[in-house]
């Protein structure tokens, strides 16, 4: 007869179960420093560019040096620094998977739960929580900091304004669908460097490539992109009547096509995570 | 208890494993040997559920892994040491393997101590040294405190006092009831700590058999015979069927004939003994013998060189 430990119980009824993969992976998303370097990193680079932007537009405004008024967006530029943190966010979204490939744990992880979409669903829920009340922290952190520097100087914006407290959520979600939709790309590459390399291409050279060609051809691919996503979902000017300004989808459009590229990335990663072996 | 039925992994041309078909009983060591690269950690990813057999199928404890209700309760493996983050601290890594098998954490806090980590559960594993990441490893695999385990290399660079625990305690969960399945290319380990063998050799079983029984069917038994009268000697034992090859230090090296019957012969012709020693042919010399065919990658032997035509330009 197996000898039971005292510790360890009787075998519960039932099977493993969802909440338990939860449990692990929240266990596991703060028991590493990556995490709050990440997380810091985001906060840094999220409200500090934001705060650069504000303080020269404010003093753009102060030395006469605007021209075109009607688009100035005060809420875009306090949320200026968000596609940087959204590079942080991504990191941690890749690592969240690839440390795993990258050490050898994902053997250990699937030997304790053996379906892998349960593996890969509880990292994307516990990733996106995370992601989310942080990504959210920030843009509100970024906005209210922004309109206090530039306030006095430039036009501010106030969350009761026309889309404003759209943009400063939009803000949010963007970090934190965009933050999974690197996790499915881990997912799919499995390698650190390659999924961090293959994301910054996405956010911030596509958008290089593309604004090289003529605008004709440019635009209709370039709003596809989700820097430009990001942009538009964060800006109040880029909307409605002034829409033509800016090669953009409407914030809902844009929203829907960032939600279909992270479960796109997902779905993918899913399916060949339970193909190929680990 | 593991039933593995003509399980077959092939990696593009090459068969790693090729319909291999074995049990690992409980209550005994299974040693699971072959020269590297034989497929012994494919088999045992297989087991595992890691991953996938292009034919054939395990089951564990009658089921397939996907279909365990709790795996880390049901199967416990040390499949690589390096299978921990190096920034996570032991006590973490532990708590959140056993956080999705509905573990307490007072058994996590319990291995701990059995392995001798409780001191530096909260470092980074990082930080570990090779030994130190091995018995993290073990803790791992006995953190469901499972029927049946499963450790490859577990011994692959301890120092002697880790060898000696490990083998301790793979004697120790077999005896409690457990099945345990040890993988290793040195036949010498597994000599002392196996019951039973599943040797492999190319993907392909090669042996399945105790120990014991291992051993006595190598070719390799004889006797070594010193006699003041050798050739008188070697004619009556020839003559009795046996093979007798005189040595340079002037002993008989015999073959096929029982020490007892050659002591008899002896005395039944007066002929002095001055030693009469039987020789079991070392464990490692049957491994050698069963696994020369299959070796894959093997340096060429003084024969392959001869080979080699003399003379020309």
């Amino acid at each position: 007869m197996v000898a039971a430990s005292p510790a360890i119980g009787v075998l519960p009824p039932g099977r493993f179960r969802f909440s338990g993969a939860l449990r692990a992976e929240w266990t596991k998303i703060r028991s590493v420093r990556s995490t709050a370097w990440c997380l810091l990193a985001t906060v840094v680079a999220g409200i500090g560019i934001g705060i650069l932007a504000s303080a020269s537009e404010a003093s753009r405004w102060r030395n006469g040096g605007v021209i075109n008024t009607l688009l100035f967006d005060p809420t875009s530029v306090s949320l200026t620094g968000l596609i940087f943190g959204q590079l942080a966010i991504g990191v941690l979204g890749v690592l969240t998977m690839s440390a795993e490939y990258g050490s050898g744990s994902i053997r250990a992880t699937l030997a304790a739960i053996p379906r892998r979409p349960v593996v890969l669903g509880a990292k994307a829920v516990v990733f996106g929580a995370v992601a989310l009340v942080m990504s959210e922290a920030v843009s509100f952190a970024a906005f209210f900091i922004g309109q206090a520097i530039m306030s006095g100087a430039a036009p501010t914006a106030t969350l009761s304004g026309p889309d404003v407290l759209r943009a400063v959520i939009g803000g949010g979600l963007f970090l934190t669908v965009l933050g999974l939709f690197a996790l499915g790309l881990a997912t799919i590459i499995r390698h650190t460097a390659g999924s961090i390399t293959t994301f910054v291409a996405i956010l911030l050279i596509l958008p290089l490539v593309d604004s090289a060609f003529p605008a004709k051809i440019g635009w209709p691919i370039g709003r596809y992109l989700p820097a430009t996503i990001g942009a538009a979902m964060t800006s109040t000017t880029s909307q409605g009547a002034h829409a033509d300004f800016l090669p953009s989808f409407p914030f809902w459009h844009g929203f829907a096509l960032l939600c279909a590229y992270a479960l796109g990335a997902l779905v993918i990663g899913g399916v060949l995570m339970v193909r190929r072996d680990p | 208890m593991i039933e593995a039925k003509e399980l077959t992994k092939r990696y593009g041309d090459t068969l790693a494993v090729d319909h291999l078909s074995f049990e690992v009983r409980p209550g005994q060591v299974t040693g699971f040997l072959g020269p590297n690269g034989s497929g012994k950690s494919t088999t045992m990813r297989m087991v595992m559920g890691l991953d996938r057999p292009d034919g054939g199928h395990v089951t564990v404890s009658g089921r397939r892994y996907h279909d365990l209700p709790w795996p880390l309760r049901e199967v416990g493996g040390l499949l690589e040491s390096k299978a921990v983050h190096p920034g996570r601290s032991a006590y973490n890594h532990l708590w959140a393997l056993a956080q999705t098998n509905d573990i307490p954490a007072a058994r996590v806090d319990e291995l701990l101590e059995l392995v001798g980590l409780a001191a530096v559960a909260r470092k980074r594993a990082g930080k570990f040294s090779l030994g130190m990441t091995q018995r993290l490893g073990i803790a791992a695999a006995l953190l469901g405190d499972p029927g049946v385990l499963l450790f490859d290399e577990p011994v692959n660079g301890l120092d002697p006092e880790g060898i000696l625990w490990v083998r301790t305690l793979l004697k120790r969960l077999a005896a409690e009831g457990r099945a345990v399945f040890v993988s290793s290319h040195l036949m010498s380990e597994m000599a002392l700590t196996a019951d039973h063998l599943v040797v492999i050799g190319r993907g392909r079983l090669i042996a399945d058999q105790p120990v014991a029984a291992f051993v006595a069917q190598s070719s390799r038994a004889w006797v070594r015979v010193r006699t003041p009268q050798p050739d008188p000697l070697t004619t009556a034992l020839v003559g009795a069927g046996a093979q007798v090859h005189l040595e340079a230090d002037g002993s008989l090296v015999v073959n096929g004939l029982a020490a007892a019957a050659i002591g008899d012969l002896a005395a039944g012709l007066g002929i002095a003994l001055h030693e009469l020693a039987p020789q079991a042919a070392s464990l490692e010399e049957a491994f050698m013998e069963l696994t020369h065919e299959s070796v894959e990658f093997r340096a060429p032997g003084p024969g392959a060189l001869s080979t080699i035509p003399e003379g020309r330009p």
